[in-house]
């Protein structure tokens, strides 16, 4: 339907009295506005002060000429589209042509015919409508931006506090990361565990935008909360998956590796969900082993089918693990070829200086691609020595006034229970209750796991610790160890912890027992203490960290004592 | 044959647009009329001459004086070639033309208006 004709306000600027009297008329007839005037000065005046929406000019007027007015009305009109219809009897192309560059929309010519002005006024009103509605579509378009913009800032501030809690900022990693990867659903995380080891996790939402970064907060939650309470990496990833696929709509999952670094057993844990090959580089041989996925997206299977099982892997001082999003083997050129796994690799084997392989990639992507892509991720952890590994310390919020001082507890845990649960959280948890153990938090949650993990695989799994002496041993255990649990049927780990003051300190003592075989208590202490350690139980380290640590009842029975002094 | 002289089609489509002010409009053209033949008498140069020859046929054609149009458009062509050689003869011609156009506007003015005496200035 055709909307109803608007009145509008027109300039006539033409010198002819006679014709500018002929042309209001006519104008005025056609139900609009006229406003006059005898020359281009006066025009370009009248359109300053009313503003009319369209011109009627003469070309050839004294004082001003109609070019010189139409240019002057065009620039005070800046954006907006005010048409110009020249009035000429000119025939001339080159006359013709000067009215164009004027800024002329149209000609008429005299002598004035009514039908054909009213359609030219017409199909200029439609015109100015047109462009109006552009402008005003624009400038919608722009704010809309500008509101997506300042959303992102403020979502990317506050996210910022959230990822940035951790420990990205550790001498051993290195990253990078464009500034507004959460909104490409990238994301790179790190923690310490109370033991001092290091939990990584590079993850990559589907999709782009806020609907990619609102799945971030949720699993940085559940990755900062459960790493500081002691969890391993099956709990946090049976946490995550779960937790996403409860939040997420169908589509919507998230790709993730999750690393564990143990500074102390020289090794990482590796999990991989539909990530890209991560890369284990060996220093010492030079080797890359590829750390490749093995799992499905976090979000995508139920709790009950997820699989939350890890590969454990030998790391040496100095060797690091590389991690990249799919924004760096996806990388396409102009003709729709991927960068790809095999480029990445010429990447590594040409690079000599470690600390510029990132920029080397990056490199490799510009020269491939032509320019820089905002969506690749790269973070590299290497492993270091364990003195030189230094976890922030704890914050409580806690008064401190109810403090339990005088209290034992023991559990025993069972078989199915040893198959699917981790209690070394709620140990801790329990333990740095007691003030005076907050400041050995990482040594006693270090010697609660070793003697923990002791009783449970050489204890109760009846692994042989020799194994882990090489690199393909290691992995030989880690899959007996995963075997041997899921066929557990009986079995115990007993626990008992005993908090008793001492003047103006305390006392704990922890036991840990298990219904294993055992094992030759005197053998094992003599030998020597070494630092890098693969096998042996662990005995070194505990009774580095603790006091007073004994074995008894052939091996199946240990004990450790904690102390401190009166807090100051 | 005043045909040749004007064009009633377009002084009857003049009527139909102006309504009352019909006459009002052959008055103000008359004496804007004299005033353009006033500067094409004293022009000084070809670009004035052209000037005026052009808006001069712009209010002719628009007023239906077919033959006043025609000539004013030599002119401007003379003008405009620099070839001032048949100026003065054309001056004269469009003199003549409107001497003879001026009375047949005046009797138009009475026939659609026989009431005013006197037609006010626009």
């Amino acid at each position: 339907m055709q909307p109803p004709l608007e009145s509008l306000t027109i300039l006539i600027a033409e010198d002819s009295a006679a014709d500018r009297m002929l042309l209001s008329s006519i104008v005025r007839r056609q139900g609009h506005e006229v406003l006059t005037a005898a020359n281009g000065a006066e025009a370009v005046e009248a359109f300053r002060q009313q503003r009319p929406q369209l011109v009627l000019m003469d070309a050839m007027m004294p004082v001003m000429d109609g070019f010189e007015a139409a240019q002057q009305i065009k620039a005070l009109a800046g954006e907006t589209l005010v048409p110009i219809i020249f009035l000429t009897s000119l025939t001339e192309s080159e006359a013709l042509a000067r009215c164009l560059e004027a800024g002329g929309d149209d000609f008429l010519a005299k002598p004035y015919n009514q039908v054909i002005l009213a359609a030219k006024i017409k199909a200029m009103d439609r015109l100015r409508r047109l462009q109006a509605t552009v402008l005003q579509q624009r400038d919608q378009i722009a704010r809309h931006h500008h509101y997506l913009l300042n959303e992102q800032r403020v979502a990317k501030a506050v996210f910022d506090k959230v990822a940035h809690s951790g420990c990205l900022s550790a001498p051993n990693i290195r990253y990078l990361q464009s500034p507004y990867a959460l909104f490409n659903g990238d994301l790179l995380l790190a923690a310490f565990t109370p033991a001092g080891d290091m939990h990584v996790l590079l993850g990559d939402f589907t999709g782009h935008g806020l609907p990619a970064a609102v799945g971030a907060m949720p699993l940085a939650e559940v990755f900062y909360g459960m790493t500081a309470k002691g969890y391993g990496l099956s709990e946090i990833l049976r946490e995550m998956n779960a937790k996403l696929k409860r939040i997420l709509p169908v589509d919507m999952f998230c790709c993730a590796t999750l690393l564990c670094l143990s500074f102390q057993r020289s090794s990482v844990e590796v999990w991989n969900g539909g990530m890209p090959d991560g890369y284990l580089h060996s220093v010492a041989s030079g080797e890359r082993t590829p750390l490749k996925a093995q799992h499905l997206p976090l979000g995508v299977l139920s709790p009950q089918t997820f699989d939350d099982r890890t590969d454990v892997l030998p790391m040496a001082v100095g060797d690091r693990v590389f991690l990249l999003s799919d924004g760096v083997i996806d990388t396409c050129d102009a003709n729709e070829q991927l960068f790809g796994v095999e480029r990445l690799q010429r990447v590594f084997a040409a690079n000599r200086q470690p600390d510029a392989l990132f920029a080397e990639i990056e490199q490799a992507l510009r020269d491939f691609r032509g320019e820089a892509r905002d969506d690749v991720s790269m973070v590299e952890v290497s492993l270091l020595e364990a003195t030189q590994v230094s976890p922030p310390a704890l914050v409580y919020s806690d008064s401190g006034q109810c403090c339990p001082l005088d209290w034992s507890v023991s559990f025993e845990f069972r078989a199915a229970t040893l198959k699917r649960f981790n209690p070394l959280p709620y140990l801790l948890q329990l333990l740095l209750e007691v003030h005076g153990l907050r400041a050995q938090s990482g040594a006693l949650y270090t010697v609660l796991a070793e003697l923990y993990s002791n009783a449970l695989e050489h204890g109760v799994l009846g692994l042989d610790s020799s194994l882990k002496r090489d690199a393909s041993g290691f992995t030989r255990y880690y899959q007996q160890r995963s075997t041997r649990l899921d066929e557990l049927q009986d079995g115990f780990i007993r626990v008992n912890l005993q908090v008793t003051p001492k003047g103006e300190g305390g006392c704990l003592t922890v036991r840990v027992e298990d219904s294993g075989k055992g094992f030759d208590v005197e053998r094992v202490m003599q030998r020597p203490a070494d630092g890098v350690r693969l096998s042996g139980r662990g005995v070194g380290l505990i009774r580095q960290l603790s006091r007073n640590a004994s074995w008894s009842d052939d091996g199946r029975s240990a004990r450790v004592e904690f102390f401190w002094e009166a807090l100051a | 044959m005043a045909d040749t002289h004007l064009d009633r089609d377009v002084l009857s489509a003049l009527q139909e647009v102006m309504g009352d002010e019909y006459s009002t409009l052959l008055d103000t053209f008359l004496d804007d009329a004299e005033e353009r033949l006033r500067i094409l008498r004293k022009a000084e140069d070809a670009a004035q001459l052209m000037n005026a020859a052009h808006s001069f046929k712009g209010s002719s054609s628009n007023m239906g004086a077919i033959r006043l149009a025609e000539l004013c458009h030599e002119l401007e062509q003379c003008a405009k070639n620099k070839n001032l050689s048949g100026v003065e003869k054309l001056v004269g011609e469009i003199d003549g033309e409107f001497a003879l156009v001026r009375p047949l506007y005046e009797a138009e003015c009475r026939r659609s208006s026989p009431t005013k005496a006197i037609v006010p200035r626009f």
